[in-house]
């Protein structure tokens, strides 16, 4: 009945084990996908045969036994006598009121990403966080939430946490670690702090910056370097180069008609993503009231959402775009611009149709320019904006999110003043440079010159190996603190539960050597604010800002900025190192660094559900690769899979190929955040290291690297497959792969341009077969009297990021199956985000579309299942009966979407102790052998009936929100009662450009979806070309 | 030649093709008597509990209403369990010494759970919600029995699939007003039908069957 | 009655003695044959094989087979129906070749009736082994429950259940039936005490008299009359599997008539299979003679027609439909990743068999042996491209995949194998693999001839 908190939660090293044996598995499964398509593979598969995966992947034998258990249990079932097991009930003793058993609550806190806050709602049940929601009332998230903060609730519990304090490699006590920290307060004391150095990420939040600050005032000699691996110091000093100052800036996409995208994944990534996502979708309205359709320009190196969604989109190297961006402003005439006149050949027709289209917008147009990009081009940009007027209007500049905001140079400070022997101590709080520093700061060697080092981390790192002191970190929901949006909207974080391995916190430790080691944390976030605020009622603001997890109008002012400097400096050579623009002759190859989509940095790599989840476009999971362009790989003469070395300055890495069409040519991309080496059970070891060749981490890219295949194949595992590419041999001319060919020949994803939409709203339905009339069926088709339960997909809306996949697998108790049964297609996630490609493979349109369970009404699955195991409710739904299941898969067999997953083993983790404390108590653990599919959260839709019938009344639109719908940051996902004809649902279905997938087999879908639309510039070269 | 067999053994040759019929049947019947017996379901099994704990006495004799103790029962799925606060509101004045309670003030005192026994258990599939229940007129006793008369406490029904569909099929033949659900005496009235279908109609009670209403 | 040009369907010069002791002394001679253990030895390995294989499936579950979303049938149900189909032959020839009174049956049907029970035995494995809860196999069943619930009638695997399960008892009967006046005559002429017991049991008391002939023959009229039925109901059923389904490739009407001439096509395959080596091994061939083998090579030229003739409405059927999902599933077959798979199915199936029609081969054992083999291949194919290639491209190409099975898929299939041996060898060491008093009847009618010409 009641879950003690799992204090001391032991692990259970089996299960990943088995996975990570597995990974060594793998060899034969590479390139099944294209048996018998390249004669190599045949010849390769035969005389790999005899070693077979599914012999090395089962050395698992504590769940085997378990197994064997959960058989011969369901054996004795046969006989009809299974007799439950004594079950105990546990009550409190004194019962905390606020918690109803059966009943979860609700707390607002905040998730920090690099500094930058969040604000999102956690679901607890009796003390349990379960599952993040986005928090409403928070401009950076207007509810949704991304990938990150959606998994960050799987950190909490990984039983791969450090779990105590380790000095010096044996286990020791906090109190020692006081102990020992009061003596060095002492010395300090003597020397005012003198070879005091603390390192942590970047830092938001004002009451642990001015606790710092405190701490430098008592130690005047002490030093606070700040270390971020994929920071966004080059938009800073972007901002510097022009205006002299570090500034912030905050876009207002929802006032832009016209966006121009320069290698920024604004929709992605970065501090702002879900509200510039949210503003953007909202401006994708078809139906042109209240605003017009806006219109996305991007030129990217790499394929990201961003570029997905534009409407015209240019692929180019890295390189190139700086000049790209100074080209533009000569056509546009900027001021300073004076010089760049000679770049204007550059795709000319291109820029000047885009600088037309700028131009009439005026004001109400923006430009955006992606954090990786060298400083110059960014300050090439404010200039540009403010030559367009958007300054103020699609924009505005506000102070730095960041306490402290010249955060770039503090590692190298830091490790040369280790090599000189200036530091006599250092506090690490969280970064992680031993893995993530270039090679050439040579950190990992440096930092052993210092005679004390202390390390606080959420997992014992390749940091904390070179620590002498470890201690464990309390996760963002087991502490206090605040942090600052990415408009500078004041952000509060409270802890949903004790915390499980007793972590400590930063300003916990600092406190410490304050000599304060008796606050709280409670304490000194509370008397900060106290101070802070003074003037007004501080417990009624104290009270209601807890509440509400943020404090609603601390956004930042706008500050007013002149642009000072001339553009022509830029390129002028006198910047310093990825300070200016660079040339490079088009001919040579470049890399280009960028965070993972789904792991970051490398922090979230010990993250199963990050790691399963499909990156957006590649739909790689489990690993990093050298992406490139169809183009460079048939000149480089590699396929998807096959290793190349990739060499820098004496430097190598092996990184496996993946193709990805739309990939600017002649350029490669390295994501990071992989090949870790003391991720934990999930994270070490996966994928390869790109920081290795990095020189340092605001370079982003680096040009003409020695590339040699080394004839060695690695397996990838991706959840979709588009085979031509992926074989690479005989790769489609001017057209994409046969998997895309084949979805649009059968109008999976229907595409219209605004024209064509407004001259024929109907486009979409008049596109392919109807469906057939009711009375072609033998069966009596079902009555809908109550509710009827629908979705409605705007695929104009979804950017394809992919947090609704992680939200169900969150809500959902989905399991983690692991590379290995990725590679062999038994991955497990409820919703899909498919992609598929149009036009030319070299310079593809890309297109997303999430597939959850369609719920037909007419569904093919109910009617083959010979124990009735999934049948239709009197509101719509497929259910699926896990219990009653005996699984023979011919339910999945005759499913046209194959939405249907099957647990072909165990999955689902049964032996970890802390999972269980996870799982959401309303959705049954699948075991091993049943089938499952999404059920439109049906959970939720039992809660609220039951709810509103106690009310007697009737559930309102809106009140019943799906997972996915939930986390949407597009709100591309609309759930409701479609018997409700002013549900928004039934108003979407209604629309024009509602379609429904393979309707033409009557399986009349529940699942239905809004045609994209694309707002094409007549006057550029690309027009009408697909 | 010899004879290999007796006479006899036509007989019994003609004797096992009828019986083979016979045990078949037989066999089938004994499992499933088995799966319904008490055994299994364990109806009437009372359970022996850390605390003799007597619902005969408190809810028969002294009347103590149900949701004194089962608090959540009118608005979350768990009934609730009181937790040993709610016991030491009586017995920190009477029965301060008795030994039979001593469990209960040291759960108190050292601030550990009492462990009961789960005596109305459904496996972990099933989604059971009281609350629903108890609003829509559907008393305590209907499915947990005459817990007043239970010294120590039993499961009455089998809270079998079956059992529960017998009520879901046809709600009115057990459905009472509103202000009687936590009556342990109530009776149901001769005109039950009627009564039924008039609260069936009044209290919107759908008969719902479909797999998701409990099965998530 | 017969005429000149055919040969006798047994060998002249047989007495009801001859033929008695011939028989009968396979069965009861002193020294069971080197051969036979050597045989045995291999079968009963690969039965050890698939109890492996079985075992490590319950622990390990599905996840050890090569199947996936989307391909969730993959080994286990193409040897399913390939089993089946196998036992087609044996009903087809005791039940509609009894009552159509073709003579040159009555010394093959023994064993190829064991056959079909064999292969039943082994076919109905699969369905219970490829379910993800397989000890929930009951729940298939129409039983009272305290769940108030029934299987669904509307799914084929239902009926698979009911067909099937009819099938093997009806087989079993039609078997043991057959037997009692050979076990009875083994009873007589066994020496050893407890063999005397061993078939007395089974003999039931069979004492020959009139009353128990005339009983007998009415008892093996009616099962056959039973039985006919089920040669075309039960792979129809089976088929309907697939047809009822709305993959494209399975979704045809065609599917019942060619899945049961399918059937009869891989049973007579195996029969050929079987009987050669038999006939060869015990010198058999007076009775199993060459008039039996062509008799068969013409059924099987037959049925691989109407197959043939199958592929090639279903190939039309996709074009001519203008289904798209049917077309480019057909392409897909054709060129896809599995197409050499596909064309070795048309060369095993439709292209080597025409052999047949040439008199020379039809009459030459060695080359029937190996036609009968390629079919057999053949037919295993068939049920591998119709699972298979139609499930791992369907409908939405993003959820397209492939199946490559495992060794463990391999490991059960061989295991099968093994165990349908190992029946065989028993039974061929333990009871008379050929009717000895239908032989005598045979006898008696070829000698009548003799007097009349």
């Amino acid at each position: 009945m009641t879950m003690k908190p799992n204090s001391n939660t032991r692990m259970d090293l089996e299960a990943i084990r088995a996975k990570q044996e597995a990974f060594g598995a793998n060899r034969l499964w590479r390139g099944l996908e294209e048996l018998a398509e390249t004669p190599e593979h045949r010849a390769f598969l035969e005389h790999e045969f005899p070693h077979d995966p599914a012999q090395e992947s089962d050395g698992v034998p504590r769940r085997d036994v378990l197994k064997w258990m959960a058989a011969s249990a369901a054996l004795a079932g046969l006989s009809g006598c299974t007799k439950m097991p004594d079950q105990k009930i546990v009550p409190y003793v004194r019962a905390p009121e606020e918690i109803i058993p059966g009943k979860p609550l609700f707390y607002a806190t905040s998730f920090v990403q690099q500094g930058v806050a969040t604000g999102i709602l956690v679901e607890s049940h009796m003390g349990r966080p379960t599952k993040i929601e986005g928090n409403p009332l928070h401009p950076g998230s207007l509810g949704a939430t991304d990938i990150f903060a959606q998994a960050s609730i799987l950190d909490l519990y990984d039983p791969d946490r450090s779990q105590s304090v380790i000095h010096e490699g044996r286990i020791s006590s906090w109190t020692a670690f006081l102990s020992q920290v009061a003596d060095l307060r002492t010395n300090f004391l003597a020397t005012k702090g003198a070879g005091l150095r603390i390192l942590t990420e970047t830092i938001t939040s004002p009451s642990l910056g001015a606790q710092i600050q405190a701490l430098l005032k008592e130690f005047p000699l002490a030093q606070w370097h700040q270390w971020e691996p994929c920071s966004r110091a080059n938009v800073l000093e972007g901002a510097l180069m022009a205006f002299g100052q570090r500034m912030n800036t905050v876009y207002r996409i929802d006032k832009a008609d016209v966006i121009l995208s320069l290698d920024s994944d604004f929709l992605y990534s970065g501090p702002g993503a879900m509200r510039y996502a949210r503003d953007f979708a909202a401006r994708r309205n078809a139906e042109g009231a209240p605003s017009k359709m806006n219109r996305l320009y991007v030129v990217e190196q790499g394929v990201t959402t961003t570029g997905a969604m534009a409407d015209h989109r240019l692929a180019m190297r890295f390189a190139d775009i700086g000049t790209f961006a100074s080209a533009l402003a000569a056509e546009l005439q900027v001021p300073q611009a004076k010089g760049f006149e000679g770049r204007k050949s550059m795709q000319h027709k291109w820029i000047s149709a885009l600088a037309g289209d700028l131009l009439k917008n005026r004001g109400k147009c923006v430009l955006l320019v992606g954090e990786s990009q060298p400083p110059a081009v960014h300050a090439i940009a404010h200039e540009i904006n403010s030559a367009l007027g958007s300054v103020g209007n699609t924009l505005i500049y506000t102070d730095p999110l960041e306490a402290v905001p010249d955060i770039d140079e503090g590692l190298m400070r830091l490790t040369s003043d280790m090599d000189a022997g200036h530091v006599q101590a250092l506090f690490i709080f969280g970064a992680n440079p031993a893995y993530s520093a270039p090679d050439f700061l040579d950190f990992s060697r440096k930092i052993l010159k210092i005679p004390f080092r202390a390390h606080l981390g959420l997992y014992e790192d390749e940091t904390a190996e070179l620590c002498h002191w470890h201690i464990p970190a309390a996760h963002v929901l087991e502490s206090w603190g605040d942090a600052r949006a990415y408009d500078g909207t004041l952000s509060f974080i409270q802890p949903l539960i004790a915390p499980i391995y007793d972590g400590k916190t930063s300003r916990g430790i600092l406190a410490a050597f304050q000599g304060q080691s008796d606050k709280t944390d409670y304490d000194l976030v509370r008397d900060y604010w106290k101070k802070q605020r003074s003037e007004i009622d501080f417990d009624e603001f104290w009270q209601t800002s807890l509440h509400d997890g943020v404090v609603v109008g601390t956004a930042y002012e706008p500050r007013t900025v002149k642009p000072g400097a001339t553009l022509c400096s830029f390129d002028c050579g006198d910047a310093g190192a990825g300070e200016g623009l660079v040339s490079i002759p088009p001919e040579k190859i470049e890399i280009v660094y960028r965070p993972d989509p789904t792991i970051g940095d490398g922090r979230s790599a010990n993250n199963g559900w990050l790691q399963e989840a499909p990156k957006p476009i590649t739909k790689l999971t489990w690993d990093n690769s050298a992406q490139l362009s169809p183009a460079t790989a048939q000149s480089l003469g590699v396929k998807n899979g096959e290793v190349i070395e990739i060499a820098f300055h004496q430097r190598a890495i092996e990184a496996p190929v993946w193709i990805v069409p739309g990939h600017a040519n002649n350029s490669v991309t390295l994501h990071l955040g992989y090949g870790r080496r003391r991720a934990g059970r999930l994270g070490t070891g996966v994928g390869f290291n790109a920081y290795q060749i990095q020189t340092w981490s605001r370079l982003r890219m680096e040009f003409d690297p020695e590339i040699r295949k080394t004839g060695k194949t690695y397996p990838l595992a991706a959840t979709q497959h588009h085979n031509i590419i992926e074989t690479g041999n005989g790769m489609p001319v001017g057209q994409v792969d046969m998997e895309s060919q084949n979805a649009f020949a059968r109008d999976l994803v229907r595409i219209g341009t605004l024209d064509e939409f407004k001259k024929n709203p109907k486009f979409a339905q008049e596109m392919a077969e109807p469906t057939p009339p009711k009375e072609l069926s033998l069966y009596p088709g079902f009555e809908y009297n109550g509710y009827a339960w629908g979705m409605a997909i705007d695929l104009n809306k979804c950017v394809g990021c992919g947090a609704c996949v992680v939200a169900c697998q969150a809500e959902n108790n989905i399991p983690v199956v692991g590379k290995e049964e990725v590679i062999r297609g038994r991955e497990m996630h409820w919703l899909r985000v498919d992609t598929y490609f149009r036009g030319d493979i070299d310079r593809p349109e890309t297109y997303f579309e999430p597939v959850p369970c369609m719920q037909c009404e007419n569904a093919p699955c109910e009617g083959v299942c010979p124990v009735g195991a999934t049948v239709h409710s009197p509101e719509g739904l497929n259910e699926m009966v896990y219990n009653r299941c005996v699984g023979t898969r011919y339910c999945s067999n005759n499913c046209p979407y194959k939405v249907r997953r099957f647990n072909f083993g165990l999955f689902s983790d049964y032996t970890t102790d802390s999972m269980k404390a996870l799982r959401n108590p309303n959705v049954t653990v699948r075991s091993r052998g049943v089938m499952e599919k999404c059920t439109y959260c049906v959970q939720r839709i039992q809660a609220a009936k039951i709810e509103t019938e106690k009310q007697d009344r009737s559930v309102r639109d809106g009140e019943i929100v799906t997972a996915c719908e939930a986390v949407c940051p597009a709100q591309a996902i609309v759930f409701g009662n479609i018997n409700d004809k002013n549900s928004r649902v039934a108003k979407l279905k209604a629309g024009p450009r509602d379609y429904t997938l393979l309707a033409e087999l009557n399986t009349r879908p529940r699942t239905s979806y809004q045609a994209r639309l694309r707002n094409p510039n007549p006057e550029m070269p690309s027009f009408g070309k697909v | 030649m010899a004879q290999v067999f007796h006479r006899s053994t036509n007989t019994i040759a003609r004797l096992s093709i009828y019986g083979a019929a016979f045990i078949i049947a037989l066999l089938g019947w004994a499992v499933y008597e088995l799966s319904a017996s008490p055994y299994v379901t364990e109806v009437n099994v009372a359970k022996d509990q850390p605390i003799p704990f007597s619902h005969k006495h408190h809810v028969g004799e002294l009347g103590l209403d149900c949701r004194y103790c089962h608090t959540a029962v009118e608005n979350s799925s768990a009934a609730g369990m009181p937790p040993t606060q709610t016991c030491m509101t009586c017995h920190s004045q009477i029965w301060v010494n008795s030994p039979m309670l001593e469990p209960v003030r040291a759960s108190y005192r050292d601030d550990k759970s009492i462990e009961w026994i789960r005596v109305n258990a459904v496996p972990d599939f099933v989604y059971f919600n009281h609350s629903i229940h108890v609003n829509k007129g559907i008393g305590c006793v209907t499915c947990h029995g005459p817990v007043g008369d239970m010294p120590l406490t039993w499961r009455a029904n089998t809270l079998q699939m079956g059992w529960c569909l017998d009520c879901h099929r046809a709600p009115e033949k057990y459905v009472r007003p509103r202000d009687q659900v936590f009556n342990i005496r109530y009776q149901a009235p001769e005109n039950q039908e009627e009564l039924g279908k008039k609260l069936v109609k009044e209290y919107k009670i759908q008969s719902l069957t479909n797999c998701s209403t409990c099965h998530r | 009655m017969e005429s000149a040009q055919n040969p006798p369907v047994i060998e002249p010069g047989h007495t009801y003695a001859s033929v008695t002791d011939k028989i009968s002394s396979i069965v009861l001679r002193r020294h069971t044959p080197r051969g036979w253990y050597f045989g045995f030895a291999i079968a009963f390995a690969l039965l050890m094989l698939l109890n492996y294989a079985v075992a490590y499936l319950l622990i390990a579950g599905t996840r050890i087979w090569g199947i996936n979303i989307p391909i969730g049938w993959g080994f286990a149900i193409v040897n399913f129906v390939w089993w089946i189909g196998i036992g087609h032959a044996g009903t087809l020839i005791s039940a509609i070749l009894l009552l159509l009174r073709q003579k040159w049956r009555t010394s093959i049907n023994r064993f190829a009736e064991a056959m079909t029970l064999f292969a039943v035995s082994c076919a109905g494995l699969f369905p219970l082994l490829h379910m993800g809860r397989p000890w929930l196999f009951y729940w298939m069943a129409p039983y009272p429950n305290t769940m108030y619930l029934w299987p669904q009638f509307r799914s084929p695997l239902v009926w698979d259940v009911f067909a099937v399960s009819t099938y093997a008892t009806v087989s079993l009967m039609f078997w043991f039936v057959g037997l009692i006046p050979d076990l009875a005559t083994l009873r007589d002429k066994a020496r050893k005490r407890w063999a005397k017991v061993f078939y007395g049991i089974f003999a039931m008391g069979w004492r020959g008299s009139a009353v128990h002939w005339h009983r007998y023959e009415t008892a093996s009229l009616l099962l056959a009359g039973l039985a006919t039925p089920l040669v075309v109901s039960v792979h129809t059923v089976v088929s309907f599997d697939f047809a009822v389904a709305i993959v494209p490739g399975w979704h045809t009407t065609i599917f019942p008539p060619y899945f049961v001439a399918g059937a009869i096509y891989s049973g007579f395959a195996m029969v050929m299979t079987l009987a050669i080596p038999i006939r060869k091994f015990y010198g058999l061939e007076d009775f199993i003679t060459m008039r039996h083998l062509e008799n068969m090579a013409k059924v099987m030229l037959a049925t691989g027609l109407i197959v043939a003739y199958g592929y090639m409405m279903e190939t039309f059927g996709a074009f001519y439909s203008g289904n798209k999902y049917d077309h480019f599933m057909m392409l897909n077959r054709f060129g896809g990743p599995y197409a050499p798979f596909y064309w070795l199915l048309i060369s095993c199936n439709i292209a080597i068999p025409q052999l047949l029609w040439i008199k020379r081969v039809r009459t030459n054992v060695a080359k029937l042996f190996v036609i009968s083999l390629i079919v057999n291949v053949g037919m295993w194919l068939e049920r591998f491209i119709i699972v298979v290639t139609s499930l791992h491209r369907d409908f939405l190409p993003s959820a397209w995949g492939m199946y490559i099975p495992t060794r463990w898929d391999w490991a059960t299939f061989a295991g099968t194998v093994g165990l349908f041996l190992t029946l065989l060898f028993l039974f061929i060491r333990f009871l008379p693999i050929i009717s000895i008093s239908e032989m005598r009847v045979l006898v008696d009618e070829t000698t009548e001839e003799k007097k009349t010409n």
